[in-house]
């Protein structure tokens, strides 16, 4: 009798035309941003004179320069209140608010980015802020921290225990303990997290556009009307200048977790 | 005292700092919006009248809340455009929603049907996408569907179409653009499940001498559920607010609320009524998250 469980020939074909569908138009996109001809269908040859453009093109480079140091700093903020928030959530066991806590950690996963976007303005409005870098580093911070705190919540735990108490039991005190037991083995996955939200928030357009200023634009933000004015080489070249960072990214983050599974749950130092 | 009960005390202080932080920047704003949603459009700067005078002490705060009016509900609700926008964004949630699981769910189980190793891969695949920027994703699709584009031209060459089709500003490219973008948010939930299933469970059925397609549809499809409810969960209320999408590459005549939003409140500056479109589409947003809790809650009743 055949067994349900192998690999039929319909799985592979749906699996297969599956990851297809999803690379296919990236793999395109990465190949034409070489393509020397200025039409953007007809291929000329290889070449790199759109990266030589980006590269000459004051607007972009400043954007692109915004945008990374919005998101150094608005994932380095996220992923230290968004481990406390983790902390605070699987070890804190009950606290005054914890309901209302867990809620607003859990709510900006779903809400609409417009409508985050939106009310942040309002508020940044009111307090009468003016509005570029910190504006965004802020509303980042506040979208990002609730995935850090996700991935983290998510290792500690799996994490055994007894190797706090343990600590605790030969005299550390509960602070200490944390920070020379905890802190190390959770450490992938606090990496992961930061790698999360410095990609999240190279990303975000919607965001971005309610809570900047004028003389500010972030790198999606100059890419989207770009393409809402039409389909240009250059902005190929700078797409795939953004691919090949964010799969370095992936690459280190791959390596922590997998370094956070193979270290399991034994104390091996860092 | 055990060390665990020893242990809650400070961690109880990391909330602080988080707390604060989300309490400022997430519930407050939302008073605002609520707030703004409810006072009339002025045109200065901002575009609204002031938030109520907290150094005038109770009597500004009364007068604050006499002022408030509902005209611009009142207006979302008697002006055709929002209500069909609204009724747009939602036909399109739960078209691109059922079009994503059934593209999603076989890649799904063929994945949990992998060898344990090849099965941390194909997760990678998948997720890889997801990191890189979706507006990237949204924009490789303009090259391909754009009229010179790639697609047009594999048509001409193959001579399925003897003159370029439209495909760019339809709404075929724009829930092609949605399936692409959302396909991993619904795969991973189901291939969680999927994976989770004894296999044990399938087999006794089909040695009971049930077809393939039963044993999938009274066992397999069943037990899967909790990944579905994830999985549409996940993709419908994002596509709902959905904004950047549409404007890329749907046409501009049927415009979806999250757009129409972004219009008043860009374009218009008309802050009071896009505050109170997007108080709106929280509340339509509320109605699958209530309806999956229910699902969720009989479950585990069941369960039991």
């Amino acid at each position: 009798m055949r067994k349900l469980t192998r690999l039929s020939r319909f799985n592979v074909a749906s699996l297969a035309l599956g990851l297809a569908f999803l690379y296919l138009p990236i793999v395109i996109l990465v190949i034409y941003s070489f393509n020397a001809s200025r039409l953007v269908t007809v291929w000329g040859g290889w070449s790199l004179r759109w990266y030589v453009e980006f590269f000459n093109d004051r607007a972009m480079i400043e954007a692109a320069w915004m945008s990374l140091r919005v998101a150094v700093a608005s994932a380095s903020i996220a992923t230290v209140l968004g481990t406390l928030a983790a902390v605070a959530l699987s070890r804190g066991e009950r606290f005054r608010g914890r309901t209302l806590f867990s809620g607003m950690l859990y709510a900006p996963l779903v809400m609409p980015e417009v409508i985050t976007g939106l009310s942040l303005l309002l508020l940044f409005v009111a307090l009468n802020a003016e509005r570029g870098f910190w504006t965004v580093t802020i509303a980042h911070t506040t979208l990002t921290m609730c995935f850090v705190a996700v991935v983290v919540q998510s290792r500690l735990g799996s994490l055994d225990r007894s190797l706090e108490e343990a600590a605790m039991d030969l005299g550390c005190n509960p602070v200490n303990a944390f920070l020379s037991v905890t802190l190390p083995l959770i450490a992938p996955a606090i990496i992961a997290g930061w790698m999360l939200a410095f990609t999240l928030s190279l990303d975000d357009l919607v965001i971005a556009s309610f809570t900047t200023g004028p003389g500010s634009a972030t790198l999606p933000i100059r890419i989207y009307s770009e393409v809402r004015l039409g389909v240009k080489p250059e902005i190929n070249a700078i797409c795939t200048l953004v691919i090949g960072l964010i799969a370095i990214v992936i690459v280190i983050a791959s390596l922590a977790s997998k370094l956070s599974s193979s270290q399991g749950e034994s104390a091996a130092p860092l | 005292m055990s060390a665990r009960r020893i242990f809650a005390r400070p961690a109880r202080f990391a909330a602080i700092a988080p707390y604060l932080w989300m309490a400022l920047f997430f519930l407050v704003p939302f008073a605002f919006v609520l707030k703004i949603s409810l006072s009339q459009t002025a045109i200065a700067q901002p575009p609204y009248e002031p938030l109520f005078d907290l150094t005038a002490g109770w009597e500004a705060i009364r007068t604050a809340f006499g002022a408030l009016s509902a005209d611009n509900f009142k207006l979302l609700v008697s002006d055709d455009l929002y209500i069909y926008a609204y009724v747009r964004s939602v036909t399109v949630a739960i078209t691109s929603t059922a079009i994503l699981l059934l593209i999603g769910y076989p890649i799904a189980y063929g994945m949990a049907r992998l060898p344990r190793r090849w099965q941390a891969l194909a997760m990678v695949l998948v997720i890889v996408p997801f990191w890189t920027s979706f507006l990237i994703r949204i924009y490789a699709w303009i090259n391909i569907l754009q009229h010179d584009g790639l697609l047009n031209q594999v048509l001409l060459a193959l001579h399925v179409v003897d003159k370029p089709v439209v495909w760019l500003s339809t709404d075929t490219a724009m829930y092609l653009g949605i399936v692409y973008s959302y396909l991993p948010f619904m795969i991973l939930p189901l291939y969680a499940t999927l994976a989770k299933m004894e296999p044990a469970l399938e087999e006794a059925a089909s040695d009971l001498g049930a077809p393939p397609w039963q044993v999938f549809w009274l066992v397999t499809f069943p037990l899967s559920l909790p990944g579905v409810g994830a999985g549409v969960l996940l993709c419908f209320i994002p596509i709902v607010g959905e904004f950047v999408i549409p404007d890329l590459l749907a046409g501009s005549n049927s415009l979806m609320i999250g757009q129409t939003l972004w219009l008043e409140f860009f374009t218009n500056k008309d802050w009071p009524v896009a505050s109170s479109a997007a108080i709106v589409l929280l509340a339509v947003l509320l109605v699958p998250l209530l309806l999956y809790e229910r699902l969720q809650r009989r479950q585990l009743e069941q369960g039991r």
